[in-house]
């Protein structure tokens, strides 16, 4: 089994999307080498849920996201979106299930175009899909503008330039909701911004989510974020998924080495508190060709030569925690799978 | 006498600066970006700089350093290096204190680097201009601080170009560009914003690493209060271009003073907070430089604000201890303060996490 497994999986009627086995891989020029952006990962997120995905740059999970999207397609496993399954279906039917699910990017000013006024930024969307009269498209968006915070009068006369970082996120965030779409992709939406606007636009998309009835897919690499923000959490490392589980479970009981090293890196602002010494040294291996084994096996301080041979797979080791790593630092060995070729 | 002499020289801060104060002609009018800030720095000692975008805490550490466009701006007050004026000095006459004495890595790692030129040769320029040393000599020395910045295989490193590194990796070529001629005050503005977490924990422990080392002084900007908790001496908050908190680190966050200070630490995600917490947030925005609000420059968004805040502007009172400053009329703890926190309480308006200290 060369995946890192679909233990975690709900068979529950209320999953929204489904991926199973996504692979992304981008070719090097005409070298014949290519970057295993993703390799091989499965998640569900249930209708309304929030799923968190953690990890560090060159982690893949900016690409899952995009690949959600179908920006690009991935090289191969399966997206179930709603019943629908994304990766076959023609550029047209795509183009118009990209309505139901949007997406939020990081840098909200360059996400923006600085020449047009942000009310027809926002209704963009509105006049493209033909939703209802002029009279009707400008209410909605005077509508949403005000549930983000902005003032529609205000986003009328004004370019993007005139507002503030964390006021361009807002204007990004109705942006994705005029379509009233049922799921949006954030990919690091808040890493840009000011610790005290991070609160904001975080409260936002929680105020947001229970009003519009949203499902978030909430991508950054701040584990303090994440778990306030998520139900869910999936860590990820150089392409794989090597702990999935409740974000309150993750902080109280991290089993996979990685997610511990995640957890004692946030600083922590109480200066009595002593900085805790950093347990991993370098950075994550080249995604070109990725350690064989446990990915994680390079910098990981309890690595075996089990580690270094054999890849793990997620398992359960209590209700609704999976975790892929032979040695986990709670619930025991993993058991040693025959391997078949 | 002369021994009291020497008492007061090991005392006597390695940077100085006295009510400085940067403004700049805009269009719309002068933009106070920094206005009349005091602070000393000694020797072997880290301050902390810690304000929202916009609170002038980039343009005070570009001032001491005289980093700053000669058109424009209008530049009062005074800098000392070593007890020496040198706000006034030239461009030219700072340039030999720029890199010997004083030196600053930045946010941006990518933009701040040289795209076209090898490692080695931006690390060896300063060596062989300031200190003028020879080629060799110079790469030689490039590829001991690649090693001191824990960079794995130095001298291969010396031959690349910074796209061929990683963010961190360049972040860590920066620095050994900054220390390469062995300043004194390292200047480093957000050198970690732009990076993992798991990076900037390795960053910050590296910076204080070889502050400790070098006994060098390190001036920290962040907008995150978690950032330099662990990693600073003392911390100065700043706000619409003045310094409204200042105290030794363990003080600031014990006994905090003013509400501005206490509304940033409890906008910081905490990880022991139970998820979907509702974290509490400053409303409104940093003020308009140009037109700043008369009286308290906070006052506009503070949740103790009296009719007197928005009149007056509050002095710098002394703490406590006399090395604790803030500019507040109801500072947390007073009688006003907490008047207001009972019925903001009551009102639901405080979140859980700030109602539980």
């Amino acid at each position: 089994m060369a995946g890192t497994g679909k233990a975690h999986l709900r068979d529950d009627q209320n999953v929204l999307l489904r991926v199973e086995d996504l692979v992304v891989e981008f070719p090097i020029g005409r070298t014949g080498l290519k970057v295993n952006a993703v390799s091989g990962i499965s998640f569900d997120v249930l209708k309304g849920e929030t799923l968190g995905i953690v990890g560090e740059s060159g982690c893949g999970k900016s690409t899952t996201g995009r690949a959600i999207m179908q920006l690009p397609s991935p090289t191969s496993g399966s997206i179930m979106f709603d019943g629908t399954e994304l990766t076959s279906l023609s550029g047209e039917a795509m183009r118009e299930a990209r309505t139901k699910i949007q997406m939020i990017f990081q840098d909200p000013i360059s996400s923006l175009n600085p020449r047009r006024n942000v009310r027809d930024i926002v209704l963009e969307p509105l006049s493209i899909w033909n939703r209802g009269t002029k009279a009707e498209q400008l209410a909605t968006v005077d509508k949403i503008l005000e549930h983000v915070g902005i003032d529609p009068q205000r986003a009328a006369e004004s370019k993007p330039h005139q507002f503030s970082g964390g006021q361009c996120q807002r204007i990004s965030i109705a942006r994705s909701l005029v379509l009233n779409p049922q799921m949006i992709i954030c990919d690091e939406p808040v890493s840009a911004l000011d610790v005290s606007v991070q609160a904001q636009v975080v409260n936002l998309l929680e105020d947001l989510k229970k009003e519009f009835e949203l499902t978030l897919v909430f991508i950054a690499h701040d584990l303090a974020v994440v778990k306030n923000i998520s139900d869910r959490i999936a860590v990820m490392y150089l392409g794989k998924i090597c702990e999935v589980s409740s974000s309150d479970d993750l902080y109280r009981n991290p089993a996979h080495p990685y997610t511990e090293v995640l957890l004692s890196s946030i600083p922590v602002p109480d200066p009595t508190v002593a900085v805790k010494k950093v347990s991993v040294d370098g950075e994550p291996p080249s995604p070109v060709s990725p350690p064989a084994g446990c990915r994680f096996n390079p910098r990981c301080p309890n690595a075996s030569d089990r580690c270094r041979s054999e890849e793990p797979t997620l398992r359960e080791i209590e209700p609704g925690h999976f975790v892929a790593c032979h040695h986990p630092l709670t619930g025991g060995e993993a058991p040693v799978t025959v391997r078949s070729n | 006498m002369n021994q009291s002499e020497m008492v007061r020289s090991e005392h006597e801060p390695l940077v100085e600066t006295i009510d400085v104060k940067t403004h700049f002609k805009t269009p719309r009018g002068i933009a106070r970006a920094v206005d009349g800030v005091s602070i000393q720095i000694r020797r072997g000692q880290s301050l902390g700089v810690v304000g929202e975008s916009g609170s002038g805490k980039t343009v005070l550490s570009r001032s001491i350093m005289g980093l700053l466009p000669r058109n424009g701006v209008i530049r009062e007050g005074s800098v000392r290096y070593q007890g020496q004026e040198i706000g006034n000095r030239s461009d030219k006459e700072m340039q030999s204190i720029w890199g010997r004495e004083m030196a600053m890595i930045f946010q941006d790692p990518m933009t701040s680097l040289n795209p076209v030129m090898k490692v080695g040769k931006q690390i060896s320029e300063s060596l062989r201009k300031n200190l003028g040393m020879s080629a060799t000599e110079a790469l030689a020395v490039a590829e001991k601080l690649l090693h001191d910045v824990r960079i794995p295989e130095p001298a291969r490193r010396l031959n690349q170009y910074p796209h061929e590194l990683s963010g961190g990796m360049r972040q860590r070529v920066m620095i050994a560009i900054a220390m390469a001629c062995g300043p004194n005050m390292l200047f480093a503005d957000e050198p970690t914003t732009a990076l993992d977490v798991t990076v900037q924990a390795q960053i910050l422990e590296l910076l204080s690493e070889q502050k400790r080392e070098r006994n060098m002084s390190l001036l920290l900007v962040t907008h995150n209060l978690g950032v330099v908790a662990g990693y600073t001496d003392e911390i100065a908050v700043m706000y619409g271009g003045k310094v409204v908190e200042k105290a030794p680190t363990k003080t600031l966050f014990a006994n905090t003073k003013m509400p501005y200070t206490e509304a940033l630490l409890s906008s910081i995600p905490r990880l022991d907070q139970p998820s979907h917490s509702r974290l509490s947030t400053i409303p409104g925005r940093p003020p308009d430089i140009v037109h700043p609000p008369k009286g308290c420059r906070f006052a506009p968004r503070c949740a103790y604000v009296r009719d007197l805040c928005l009149n007056e502007e509050p002095e710098l009172q002394q703490a406590d201890s006399p090395d604790h400053t803030y500019r507040c009329f109801f500072p947390v703890g007073s009688p006003e303060y907490l008047e207001r926190r009972v019925e903001l309480t009551r009102k639901g308006e405080l979140v859980a996490s700030e109602g539980s200290n």
